[in-house]
């Protein structure tokens, strides 16, 4: 059975008129059905130029991305329209990725342009206000506008939308990091949900190595475009063979010691 | 209540009676702003009309009401003729990045370059003057204006995360165009509709003045002005009141503009 | 040195209604102190150091007491606050672009307020402005002195940012969050940094995050702030140990389950939401 997604030899080079820049070198990966991966590194290191070739947001250099079987560079601009229904993106910023002009109903039923026999009235309705439930939120909310919702209910009314074509893939660009914590922590347990309840796949792309471990199936660690280390979760996580991995999980602010005296003592050790 | 700032209020209330009194001379003056009545010849305000007559005897106020439609029926159109235009360049420009946005950026330099007065001139030269030429000359002079204003406000939202996400959607450039920039950038171009039409008030009484404009007998500001030169020492009246008429409508557009900037402005909004 | 007494800041909301989003916090802070304020977006901890600043807009409304060296800074004109702003109270902010003149190399600009304040010349700015880079630990400092802040990463430019905040040697930094735009990594240098300058010059420092794992890193002490309330405030080991609102569990449950075990380890109560 083939993977959902396959991604072969990715390479992406950046021409900069000074010089050239690879922000993606030569990157393998796969993700099975219902797994939720995460993709950490530092900024630089090339996490979001993949999210947006997942997406067929960019296109690579070189190398395969497949979903579905499918190797997204290679359809028409017709069959990737049809294939998009089976992708989808959540942004990092919940206030810059939603139109402020549009209603919460119809900026929710944007992906559904991609259907050929998409809904309409009281059934598109119906969807919209089933997915409104399902991420948290109440039907009536949909002829509301963004700007009555807080940072975190917006991501839920993003993610809404992510699913509206019933997505096997959902690629998460720091769909967390500009939240508080506590709100943080709410949109994890409904992405687990909805990984558990609609058996989607997630590429969770994050900085954040305490987000992974707390959500992530699988691991694939970054630097400056290369993939460094890749595997499941704990493995890697308990045992990092490689020295940026282990420098990424150090950085994590940890309460290992509390209050600053407790930490200088530490480190003058 | 809201509190509305003071040049919003005060520029809505110049626009408005400039529009008023604009739409009103479509029915109404004192008396026709044409007719001769030369036994009023040069007579000071009060002594004819409110303010006074001109040399061959014409109501003034009339003929400053009468103005006010031309000035503006000129200036809106053009605004909206090249406003429309430097827009349509404008959003495209920002859509197609390459060989589009450059050549677009070279014609707009270009025709920055010439003064409206200057392409008025040229055009008058070609067409002969008239109210059609004065549509073209100052519409071509707004076209570079809205172009970058549009341009620059749409590179901003097209930069955007609900872009990224029209275009996971499927959508097109000419599409997210019309659903996501557009409106998004209406209340910038609005404000510079304002100013931008003020701006033509000008021109347009500079193109008048210099008889490019409007062919007589009807009544422009412009004109008005440029007749009354050889008086200016008799009757002053006649300098000062398309001379002040000129400048309220240009300040008020102004100050109307400004205030619906102020408005749109989110630094304006409470942080919360 | 700062004691700030029942302070109550109102914004006046465009229908001309007031409304209070701090109401009356209470804090003291002695030299060579760290203070650490958490609490998650509208808890007033952004308004709570805006007002220690003098920088409040002027559609907000602050009642009580701002003591600073025994001078109530809300009654202070603004010609004197000027002169406290970073003479005596420094500014480190969340975004360090936002705070620094793209048009000129980051050299030229900490050197600005040192020949401005100090009356340096201008070689003698040169030198002490080379002194601070290297003591932000700005790798090449003598190269990067004529860099533009768009040529630096985010972390140099929050370094850059720390070197003005302290290069008129104010008593007080006030820092609002500012490593949340960073990366981990680099959060973790920042912080070092800040610690180091906290240790050597004696400053004080109020340090305002969402992220408990920040605040136990760096505060002596710590308030917890939730909608304008304190909801706690004590030894940062004490309420983090021992917790003694639901809000500071509720914020504990939520930090990475990575950082919650070695809080266990260590012995601490465990946090239930």
């Amino acid at each position: 059975m083939p993977k959902l997604l396959e991604i072969k030899n990715l390479t992406r080079v950046f021409d900069l008129g000074a010089g050239e820049i690879a922000a993606l070198d030569d990157v393998s990966l796969s993700l099975d059905a219902a797994k939720i991966m995460g993709v950490v590194g530092e900024s630089g290191s090339g996490k979001s130029t993949l999210a947006r070739i997942v997406m067929a947001l960019d296109t690579p250099s070189s190398g395969t991305v497949h979903i579905n079987g499918k190797n997204l560079f290679e359809l028409s601009a017709r069959d990737l329209r049809s294939a998009r229904c089976d992708f989808q993106m959540i942004f990092q910023d919940p206030y810059g990725s939603l139109n402020p002009r549009h209603t919460v109903g119809r900026l929710i039923a944007e992906p559904l342009y991609l259907e050929e026999n998409a809904p309409t009235g009281a059934q598109k309705r119906d969807r919209i206000a089933t997915l409104l439930e399902d991420v948290g939120l109440k039907a009536d909310d949909m002829d509301r506008f963004p700007h009555e919702f807080s940072g975190g209910q917006r991501q839920r009314i993003a993610i809404a939308r992510a699913l509206i074509t019933k997505p096997k893939l959902v690629v998460a660009d720091e769909a967390t990091s500009a939240l508080d914590l506590t709100v943080q922590k709410q949109i994890l347990d409904l992405i687990l949900d909805l990984r558990d309840e609609h058996g989607i796949s997630v590429l969770f792309i994050t900085h954040n190595i305490g987000v992974v471990e707390e959500i992530c199936d699988d691991v694939a660690v970054l630097e400056h475009g290369k993939l460094v280390e890749t595997g499941p979760t704990d493995a890697v996580l308990n045992a990092p063979s490689k020295a940026y991995t282990r420098r990424l999980m150090n950085a994590e602010p940890t309460l290992e010691h509390i209050g600053r005296k407790a930490w200088r003592a530490a480190r003058a050790q | 209540m809201k509190r509305i700032p003071l040049n919003l209020w005060l520029g809505g209330l110049i626009s408005f009676l400039l529009v008023g009194s604009a739409i009103l001379s479509r029915f109404w003056t004192p008396e026709d702003p044409i007719k001769m009545n030369i036994l009023n010849r040069l007579k000071g305000p009060g002594d004819a009309g409110l303010l006074g007559a001109d040399q061959i005897g014409r109501d003034v106020f009339s003929m400053i009401m009468a103005g006010g439609w031309t000035s503006l029926g000129i200036a809106v159109t053009a605004t909206i003729v090249g406003g429309s235009i430097g827009t349509l360049i404008g959003v495209t420009a920002a859509a197609k990045s390459g060989a589009f946005e450059k050549v677009s950026g070279w014609v707009n330099s270009v025709l920055f370059a010439f003064p409206p007065i200057l392409s008025a001139i040229l055009l008058g030269a070609l067409l002969g003057p008239g109210g059609l030429t004065s549509i073209i000359a100052i519409g071509v002079f707004m076209i570079p204006v809205f172009t970058r204003i549009s341009r620059g406000a749409a590179m901003q939202i097209w930069s955007r995360d609900y872009i990224k996400a029209a275009k996971m959607s499927g959508k097109g450039q000419a599409l997210i165009t019309v659903e996501h920039i557009l409106p998004n950038i209406s209340a910038q171009l609005l404000v510079q509709f304002a100013i931008q039409t003020g701006l033509g008030i000008l021109a347009e009484a500079g193109l008048s003045f210099l008889g490019m404009g409007i062919a007589p007998p009807t009544p422009s500001w412009g004109r008005m002005l440029a007749d009354a030169q050889t008086y200016i020492g008799t009757a002053p009246h006649l300098v000062l009141a398309p001379g002040i008429a000129i400048a309220l409508a240009v300040l008020g557009l102004n100050l109307l503009g400004d205030g619906l900037r102020d408005l749109s402005d989110p630094r304006r909004k409470q942080a919360s | 040195m700062l004691s700030i007494k029942d302070l109550r800041v109102s914004f006046q909301q465009s229908t001309g209604a007031l409304t209070e989003v701090v109401h009356g916090i209470s804090l003291d802070l002695d030299r060579g102190e760290t203070l650490g304020i958490v609490g998650e977006s509208g808890s007033g901890k952004s308004v709570l150091s805006l007002a220690t600043m003098g920088l409040l807009p002027r559609t907000a409304q602050a009642s009580g007491q701002i003591l600073f060296e025994g001078q109530d800074l809300l009654k202070a004109p603004e010609k004197q606050m000027c002169g406290l702003r970073g003479r005596k109270i420094g500014m480190i902010f969340q975004e360090p672009m936002s705070a620094l003149n793209p048009a000129m190399t980051v050299g030229a600009q900490i050197a600005e307020g040192l020949r401005l304040h100090n009356g340096l010349s201008k070689s003698d700015a040169r030198a002490e402005t080379l002194r601070l880079l290297e003591m932000v630990q700005i790798p090449n400092a003598a190269q990067r002195i004529d860099s533009y802040p768009h040529e630096m990463s985010g972390g140099q430019r929050q370094r850059v940012g720390i070197a003005i905040a302290i290069a008129l040697k104010p008593d007080l930094l006030i820092a609002d969050e500012p490593t949340t735009a960073l990366d981990v990594t680099v959060q973790a240098e920042i912080l070092d940094i800040l610690d180091d300058l906290v240790a050597e010059l004696g400053i004080s420092l109020i340090l305002i995050s969402h992220d408990l794992g920040v605040i136990a890193r760096i505060a002596d002490r710590t308030l917890v702030m939730y909608r304008g309330d304190e909801m706690e405030h004590g030894d940062t080991e004490q309420v983090l140990r021992h917790p003694r609102h639901d809000y500071t569990r509720k914020l504990l449950a939520a930090m990475p389950r990575r950082a919650l075990k070695s809080l266990d380890q260590t012995g601490g109560e465990k946090p239930h939401a």
